[in-house]
């Protein structure tokens, strides 16, 4: 009964931050539904047993991504978007499709809801928390994906402070 | 009754203490601040409200509440009004995963609650109170939600001096939260855990045990003290204070990023720097200096007893505030590209040499 | 209990969402911030599986995909700023040319 109440009220928000983000004219409000929407997906990890990947989430995407987002928003001072023909065009085109893609894949998920069950509330392993085992994963099965990670970040680094400064001429 | 609702009850009763507590010192952080950088500079500081000028925060709290709360014109109104209150809203969140004691055995009932909003306490096959095991990270997550406070309150105001105040001040904070995190997983790698109360238990004991050095205890600020500096710095940094408080700084930018605030949004603002410096001394308590732990006076009766381990949390987080206000007296502020390379071109290497070290350390004594 | 499924159909939901702000928006951030949602999405159906299989590979996952999403946000905003300074607007539809 309450995991039920609990999802529900998070997932009402989740879906209501990202209506938002499809219906505001400015960027700033769309930046802050989405920020809504990440801090509700956290809750929602929380529910799923994902205490550490959860806590990581809002820091990482609430707390760094978009902070970035809203910074470029106001360094180049955005403004309220004007409808063009092409968005006219795209809402009659893509509307309908949009719409279509969701129900087949909600068709496809409940043609098979009798066969993959219930999800378990809270944690899943008994020996040690979420911390531990992911870490031991992580640096264990998975340590070339996370030093490959890391000369990425290093890269994106580099690729943003070469393209954001200003030419000297 | 069956533990949820003792849990609730004994929770909202932590929560009514708790900010009642924290609010009241904050307000009585700003009479120390203003008396102590008064004897610093020579002067009295306030001593005509009361004796002493202790009804002084009183008469600003009045001056708060009825002073006009003007709204100019061509703001983003509903940013204007939500920043304050995200930024207040998000330093008190941080309150409620700090342990301040062991735990309170209630006098009428056979209960006891441990001293922590987010304590549960212990069954019979895990005696001693737990709490959530990631309360570390939820720290420095809402810290890092309290950026958008700043940065939010600038861009509303519609001005530049606002604007200017509040990226400056957002681009301060996010490249000093690094540091700040950073600077603690040698405290965490130590500790082996992330849970605040569990850290302040590994603390208990001492480094030598039975010898002549067992008087020292085994606070993490012995084998981490670089860490410990680090933090301290990456705290100022994050909590906007003197030496690095240029983006309020009243000779650079009018007031920064609440230029346009006025009365109680202001105060919310006002409240939320001071909230953040308590929260900040006492992660540092916690992590370095051993949370409550102190020594113990068995001739107590038992409620004071009980009540002991806060006397001594308060102590420490008092000589934080102290210093804090010190070093506000004492040194000049940092220029703004001084400000950031020392964040990024020193604290951060520091930081993951400092995560280095102490990793070799730990792996190779295991 | 909560069913698995709910968990997945918020996700294509989200997803759903996702993709209408990507063709409906016409600011370039805007629709950069429909590119985090369908990750956000995709995050949401990689812990569900996780929680339902047992396994903690999902929240490993999950970790490269948020990896994998700060960079491109980094970079794509770096090349938004530099679109920004040379064609000074932020419409999409008027940077469709790659003249002038």
């Amino acid at each position: 009964m309450m995991p039920q109440i609990l999802f529900l009220f998070f997932a009402a928000i989740c879906v209501a931050g990202a209506i938002n983000l499809v219906l505001q004219r400015h960027p700033i409000n769309s930046a802050l539904s989405l920020v809504v929407v990440m801090a509700s997906l956290a809750a929602l990890y929380l529910l799923l047993g994902a205490e550490f990947v959860g806590a990581v989430h809002v820091i990482v995407y609430a707390g760094a991504i978009m902070v970035l987002f809203v910074f470029v928003i106001m360094l180049l001072n955005a403004g309220a978007e004007e409808q063009s023909q092409g968005s006219r065009i795209a809402l009659l085109i893509g509307g309908p499709g949009v719409a279509v893609f969701a129900g087949v894949l909600m068709w496809l998920v409940t043609r098979g809801d009798k066969a993959i069950g219930n999800a378990k509330v809270g944690g899943m392993i008994s020996s040690g928390d979420n911390t531990h085992n992911v870490a031991s994963l992580l640096f264990k099965e998975f340590l070339l994906p996370f030093e490959v990670t890391s000369v990425l970040i290093l890269i994106a680094i580099m690729g943003a402070v070469v393209l954001a400064s200003r030419k000297e001429s | 009754m069956n533990p949820t609702t003792t849990f609730l009850i004994a929770a909202v009763v932590k929560i009514a203490l708790v900010i009642f507590i924290l609010l009241t010192g904050v307000a009585y952080t700003t009479w120390l601040e203003r008396k102590v950088i008064g004897r610093i500079q020579n002067r009295w500081g306030p001593t005509r409200v009361g004796p002493f000028g202790l009804l002084q925060p009183l008469a600003d709290g009045v001056k708060f509440i009825l002073k006009e709360d003007m709204i100019p014109d061509n703001v983003h109104r509903g940013l204007f009004i939500l920043a304050p209150m995200l930024a207040l809203v998000m330093s008190l969140i941080s309150i409620s995963v700090i342990p301040f004691g062991e735990g309170l055995h209630v006098p009428m009932t056979h209960t006891t609650t441990p001293l922590q909003i987010t304590g549960v306490p212990g069954t019979t096959d895990h005696p001693g109170p737990t709490d959530i095991n990631i309360g570390l990270l939820l720290i420095l997550g809402v810290t890092s939600i309290g950026v958008y406070g700043i940065a939010l309150a600038g861009w509303s105001s519609n001005s530049k001096y606002a604007l200017l105040g509040a990226l400056r001040a957002s681009a301060q904070m996010i490249s000093y939260e690094l540091a700040l995190g950073l600077s603690l997983v040698g405290v965490l790698m130590m500790a082996g855990t992330l849970s605040l109360r569990q850290i302040v238990n590994t603390q208990a004991g001492s480094w030598f045990p039975g010898g002549p050095l067992h008087l020292v205890p085994h606070w993490y600020i012995f084998p981490q003290f670089i860490a410990f500096f680090i933090y301290l710095m990456a705290a100022y940094a994050e909590t906007n204070r003197i030496p690095f408080d240029l983006p309020e700084a009243e000779t650079e930018l009018v007031a920064g990023y609440h230029t346009e605030y006025s009365s109680m949004k202001f105060a919310m603002f006002f409240m939320a720097e001071y909230v953040n410096m308590i929260t900040v001394s006492c992660v540092a308590t916690l992590m370095f200096f051993g949370g409550w732990h102190g020594p113990s006076l068995p001739f107590l009766p038992q409620l004071l007893q009980d009540l002991l381990p806060i006397l001594w949390f308060a102590a420490k987080i008092f000589v934080f505030m102290f210093v804090y206000i010190w070093i506000r007296g004492t040194l000049p502020r940092f220029r703004y590209d001084q400000l950031m390379a020392f964040g990024w071109k020193f604290l951060l290497p520091l930081a993951i040499a400092n995560i280095i070290v102490t990793s070799l350390i730990v792996a190779w004594r295991a | 209990m909560v069913p698995l499924s709910w968990y997945l159909i918020l996700s294509a939901v989200l997803f759903c969402l996702g993709v209408s702000a990507f063709l409906l928006k016409r600011n370039i951030i805007t629709i950069f911030m429909a590119i985090e949602l369908m990750l956000n999405a995709v995050n949401l159906s990689f812990i569900a599986f996780a929680n339902y299989l047992g396994k903690l590979s999902g929240h490993v996952f999950v970790f490269f995909v948020m990896v994998v999403a700060a960079a491109e946000a980094a970079v794509g905003l770096a090349i938004i700023i530099a679109i920004y300074r040379t064609r000074e607007t932020l419409n999409v539809d008027r940077v469709n040319l790659l003249k002038l």
